[in-house]
């Protein structure tokens, strides 16, 4: 649609533009503020330059993190973008099982997430949960407590139960807008089934696939309170991840300025990472639209 | 082949609801019987866990605070982001872009990151320890995301319509809300629905910026775990009762998911 010149939308902006300075610009300064500074207690500040940013760039503890991170939200990425989109063509098309099958899967969404966790930390234990006992029966050494690889395995496997419904929800969506013209073209010339699922289903998801892909790695990588109640990092630090490191040195030790360093790179990271998706997604959504 | 989309789907869902019945399982037993071996159901049904949550106000409080503040969140956040969805979908204006991805950017923001700020801002300002506080720390990551959702739909709505009202004699405000607002109803339905979902689920922020009086249900959880152990049929009866308002919203908006998420971004 083209857009006309109007310099007083910004009054329709306006209240966003308050709103959200005054819960994002002044918090943000506050840790601007925090990362370049030092502190005794008693709030008696001095100037600390960038000694924290150095600092921090130069321990394993942020990289440690950082790499975690990365592998965390890989794996999820390429287990529940895949997932999603075969649970989506397999998803009825019409009929009373289209609402059944919506409200079952959005009901993981809709679960708070330290319930998630508590969920979890139960289902996995070896003594009273289901998933946990099981593995043990059938002759797994298993315990996430213990064994980093069986705490990874329990926190991959949660959050593909948490969100692959998001995934699944939005590429259904994507397949529900292509017109059945489509479909009958493709039989009259007698395309394969993944030729079907390559040249029409697959480009016509695009869009909404690239939203998924963008929603799922801003939350995981913010994830902390999943992980929190399941392992609360550990074993060791297995499963610290950038959330739960930061509010370990931010709450746990009241280490100011090292935590707003940490903060504003790990802030910086994210906005990159989005900022390469955003860009890759708008220039789509031109392309669809010429 | 519909067998086969029949058996993937049944898969699927089993896979959704093993834990979830886990949960309800064990809600349902003694602790005993908990810690006393693996059983698929029940043998000696009881309802006394319920009981102690639903007797003890300081745990249906946290309900009662918790769905207070998700309501002020969707309110304030459907609010401010009507008119400036509107203005993203219909006008070029100065830095309109640069705009956009400013106020994505902040659904991109770790809560973590603003924990700590978040808890001296509204400290200072008086409001810790309410609902209004907890429900303006959630229009952080809640009104970028109604933004998108809504701009999205909105830019399904023809040109077209908003002339013919204006030429018709229609005020901005007269028309915005008698015929634009009814076209986008299932958007707004969608918009509401997400920041129900993320004000409901969160809680590192909601736990910092509350003490007693504001306490979201979820932290309330925390309770369970006391000097003698964890008290598992507590903790599982808790779960199981936090699921439930997100299982009656989902029940009530299915018809706006199935058409809303075809139409719009989200």
């Amino acid at each position: 649609m083209n857009k006309t010149d109007n310099q007083k939308a910004w009054f329709l902006v306006l209240p966003v533009l308050l709103l959200v300075a005054f819960s994002a610009v002044i918090p943000l300064m506050t840790v601007v503020n925090y990362s370049v500074q030092d502190t005794f207690g008693n709030n008696v500040f001095f100037p600390a330059g960038l000694e924290w940013f150095r600092e921090t760039l130069q321990s394993d503890r942020l990289w440690g993190s950082l790499g975690r991170q990365l592998m965390f939200s890989g794996i999820i990425l390429l287990i529940q973008i895949p997932l999603g989109v075969y649970i989506a063509l397999n998803m009825p098309k019409k009929g009373v099982w289209v609402s059944v099958c919506l409200v079952l899967m959005s009901l993981p969404l809709l679960i708070p997430w330290n319930v998630v966790g508590t969920i979890w930390q139960i289902f996995g234990r070896v003594d009273i949960g289901l998933l946990g006992y099981s593995l043990a029966a059938i002759g797994i050494d298993y315990n996430y407590t213990q064994d980093a690889l069986a705490a990874w395995f329990t926190l991959v496997l949660m959050d593909v139960w948490h969100w692959t419904s998001l995934v699944a929800l939005l590429a259904y969506a994507g397949l529900q807008s292509i017109p059945d013209a489509y479909y009958q073209a493709a039989k009259i010339d007698q395309a394969s089934r993944w030729s079907v699922f390559r040249y029409i289903e697959l480009p016509k998801m695009m869009g909404v696939l690239m939203i998924a892909i963008l929603l799922r790695f801003m939350d995981s990588f913010m994830i902390y309170t999943e992980p929190f109640v399941v392992t609360g990092g550990g074993p060791g630090s297995s499963t610290n991840f950038l959330s739960i490191d930061l509010v370990n040195i931010a709450i746990g030790q009241l280490d100011l300025g090292p935590a707003a360093a940490y903060s504003i790179m790990y802030f910086l990271v994210i906005l990159l990472i989005s900022w390469v998706f955003y860009t890759v997604m708008t220039n789509l959504d031109r392309q669809e639209g010429q | 082949m519909p067998n086969r989309k029949a058996i993937v789907m049944g898969l699927y869902l089993l896979f959704l609801f093993l834990p979830i019945y886990w949960l309800i399982n064990m809600s349902l037993k003694t602790n005993a019987e908990i810690l006393g071996g693996l059983t698929f159901f029940p043998e000696n049904l009881t309802f006394a866990n319920y009981v102690t949550i639903l007797t003890d106000p300081s745990w249906y409080s946290g309900y009662i605070n918790s769905i207070i503040y998700v309501t002020l969140n969707t309110i304030i956040s459907l609010t401010v982001a009507l008119p400036a969805a509107y203005a993203f979908s219909r006008y070029n204006f100065l830095g309109d872009k640069h705009l956009f991805f400013w106020l994505l950017t902040n659904r991109m923001a770790p809560p973590a990151v603003f924990a700590l700020p978040f808890f001296q801002l509204y400290g200072s300002i008086g409001l810790f320890d309410t609902h209004i506080a907890v429900a303006l720390a959630h229009t952080l990551f809640n009104v970028p995301l109604a933004v998108w959702i809504l701009e999205g739909f909105m830019r399904g709505v023809p040109k077209e319509i908003d002339e013919t009202a204006y030429i018709d004699g229609y005020s901005f405000p007269k028309f915005f809300v008698k015929i634009f607002m009814p076209l986008i109803a299932s958007g707004i339905g969608v918009a509401a629905f997400f920041c129900f979902m993320f004000s409901w689920v969160e809680l590192l922020l909601s736990r910092t910026l509350t003490a007693t009086e504001a306490k979201p249900i979820a932290a309330t959880m925390t309770r369970t775990i006391g000097a003698a152990g964890v008290d598992w049929g507590v903790l599982a009866a808790a779960g199981v009762l936090t699921i439930i308002p997100g299982a009656l919203v989902i029940y009530f908006v299915r018809n706006y998911i199935a058409k809303g998420f075809a139409l719009g971004r989200v």
